[in-house]
């Protein structure tokens, strides 16, 4: 499957014009040799050293200033040497951000099923959702803050936002796609709106609800680390603006990767947990 | 077959859908009965209101005007004590569960309904040929075994009225032919009453004791076809003379449709 995946963009570039060419004898193809040798993990971990290595050159060849960019080791030294302080600082922002995504979600599937079931509120109550959820992250930010404080609660807050409106898209949209005709199955034996829901809506919705979760993981992250830019004095966010204003270059990358590193495994979390559902509720059908 | 009660009679029934402002008719005034334990096939072009029909009976549309009546209830009452059974031409499996469970679907709604009909869910897909693929899923499944789940699954509570809409449609000749006997096994075993929804019409000649022809716009009831066949069905079937004619005689009343 990674296999595949990672194989695919060469297997486009070797027919040059991006065209794959399906009756093409598989021994004739260069890029096979590529994926028989070099296994799945592979290719990415090769793509991710050579990023390095042209990182490395450019600050050593063009006299980069430390305090512009640092180099790859001096951000790994840092990655060791402040590892206390930037865990200090991961875990509040790990909290936010699973509590933020918890809230958002929760919502937004609630929020889903009360539309699926009363097109009034429906009509009543998404384009304000639209409308709010149109102003960018950054503003609605500061607003939070005033209105829940300097806590916990405006970081939340924040991630929670950034979560619940393409989750509430999403899960609406997958318990509207049931096949009518299984509807009109449930009709004939007289299912009640419950039943229907809980055994046929809510299947259906699932994997459009994993795919909302895989998104919202990531910019739940995001949401508590723009909460703690403003005026916090812990979390990512804060450590990302003290870096940033003490010209700090390698702890503020230091600090992006440990960002980035919380976001992957977040990530990797819900693609595990679709995974498992998957083999239950994955429309397999057609 | 009895020919006291009928077990559907619809009397001058019509449909009407409003789309766009505009005024579809369905279906008018359409009338006719099926005898219990009858067996009729509905035969016409596409949008004559076939489906509309049936959903008729299953209360799942209800009529704008005319009175329906199934097993001397309303629909709405035969729908909910279960005496109604409806397969869909894609089959309607619920993908996430397993054939056996698909078939069992019907006890899990409602609470009052829970019962198997004479037959456990185990011995339905016996019936239909299909023993030992309990535990398979869906998309396991061929078109064919896939419908064939869908009947052993509108079986289960032993309906007395069972809607059939174009099930073998989307199948190939000898698959649909081998199915119309299974099907017609089942219908002399169980005495329920068939409607069933073709475009073939072979299908309809050999499965029914009479085809409905419907004419499409508006959708109505052109002509009801008592079929005069002798025996039980086999293969030979289609090849006697009076099969042929009957054939014959339903082609030239569709193309006046
Ligand atoms: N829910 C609906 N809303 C509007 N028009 C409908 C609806 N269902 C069916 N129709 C119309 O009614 C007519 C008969 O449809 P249908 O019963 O599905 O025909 P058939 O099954 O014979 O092909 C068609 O013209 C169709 O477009
Ligand atoms: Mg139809």
């Amino acid at each position: 499957m990674n296999k595949d995946q990672t194989a695919m963009p060469l297997e486009h570039a070797s027919s040059g014009d991006g065209v794959s060419l399906p009756d093409a004898p598989q021994a004739i193809r260069p890029t096979v040799f590529v994926r028989e040798r070099l296994p799945g993990v592979m290719l990415p971990v090769t793509g991710v050293i050579v990023f390095i290595v042209l990182w490395w050159f450019a600050i050593r060849f063009f006299h980069i200033k430390p305090y512009i960019a640092p180099s790859p080791d001096a951000v790994a030294a840092t990655l060791f040497n402040k590892r206390w302080i930037l865990l200090q600082n991961l875990w509040p922002t790990a909290v936010e951000a699973i509590c933020g995504f918890l809230l958002g979600n929760g919502m937004a599937i609630v929020v889903a099923t009360v539309f699926v079931h009363s097109r009034t509120l429906e009509r009543a109550f998404f384009p304000i959702m639209v409308l709010l959820n149109s102003v960018p992250v950054v503003a609605k930010a500061p607003i939070l803050v005033l209105l829940l404080g300097n806590g916990l609660a405006p970081k939340i807050g924040i991630a929670a936002i950034v979560c619940f409106f393409p989750t509430l898209v999403n899960m609406a949209r997958g318990l509207e796609s049931v096949n009518p005709q299984a509807l009109e199955l449930m009709h004939v034996l007289s299912a009640t709106r419950g039943e229907v829901f809980t055994r046929l809506r809510l299947p259906t919705a699932v994997p459009y609800l994993f795919s909302a979760l895989k998104v919202a993981a990531s910019t739940s992250v995001v949401g508590a680390i723009v909460g703690e830019w403003i005026g916090s004095q812990y979390g990512i966010g804060a450590l990302i603006i003290q870096a940033t204003y003490n010209f700090d270059s390698r702890l503020l990358y230091a600090t992006v990767i440990c960002g980035s590193v919380l976001s992957v495994l977040f990530f990797s979390i819900i693609r595990t947990a679709e995974r498992v559902c998957a083999r239950r509720y994955e429309t397999r059908e057609r | 077959m009895s020919g006291l009660k009928p077990a559907i009679a619809f009397e001058q029934v019509g449909v009407r859908f409003s789309r766009g402002g505009r005024d579809v008719v369905a279906l008018e005034n359409a009338s006719f009965e099926v005898p219990e334990s009858g067996f009729m096939t509905l035969l016409g072009p596409s949008g004559c209101g076939k489906s509309t029909l049936l959903r008729i009976v299953a209360d799942i549309i209800r009529p704008s005007s005319g009175k329906v009546s199934i097993l001397g209830e309303t629909s709405a009452e035969a729908r909910r004590a279960r005496n109604i059974g409806f397969v869909f031409q894609d089959a309607a499996l619920l993908p996430w569960l397993t054939v056996i469970d698909n078939v069992r679907l019907p006890l899990q709604i409602g609470r009052s309904d829970r019962r198997e009909g004479r037959h456990t869910a185990e011995e339905l897909l016996a019936l239909v040929g299909l023993a030992g693929r309990e535990q398979d899923f869906p998309h396991e499944l061929s078109g064919g075994m896939r419908q064939r789940v869908s009947i052993a699954r509108a079986l289960l509570q032993e309906p007395r009225i069972l809607l059939m809409d174009e099930p073998f449609g989307a199948l190939d000749e000898i698959t649909r032919d081998r199915l119309n006997d299974v099907l017609l096994h089942i219908w002399r075993e169980t005495e329920t009453t068939v409607l069933f929804v073709t475009h073939s019409i072979q299908e309809a000649a050999y499965l029914g004791q009479s085809v409905m022809v419907l004419a499409a716009r508006p959708g109505r009831v052109r002509e009801i076809v008592p079929v005069e066949l002798q025996g039980p069905r086999s293969s030979s079937t289609r090849e006697l003379p009076a099969f042929i004619k009957l054939c014959g005689q339903l082609r030239r009343i569709l193309e006046t449709c």
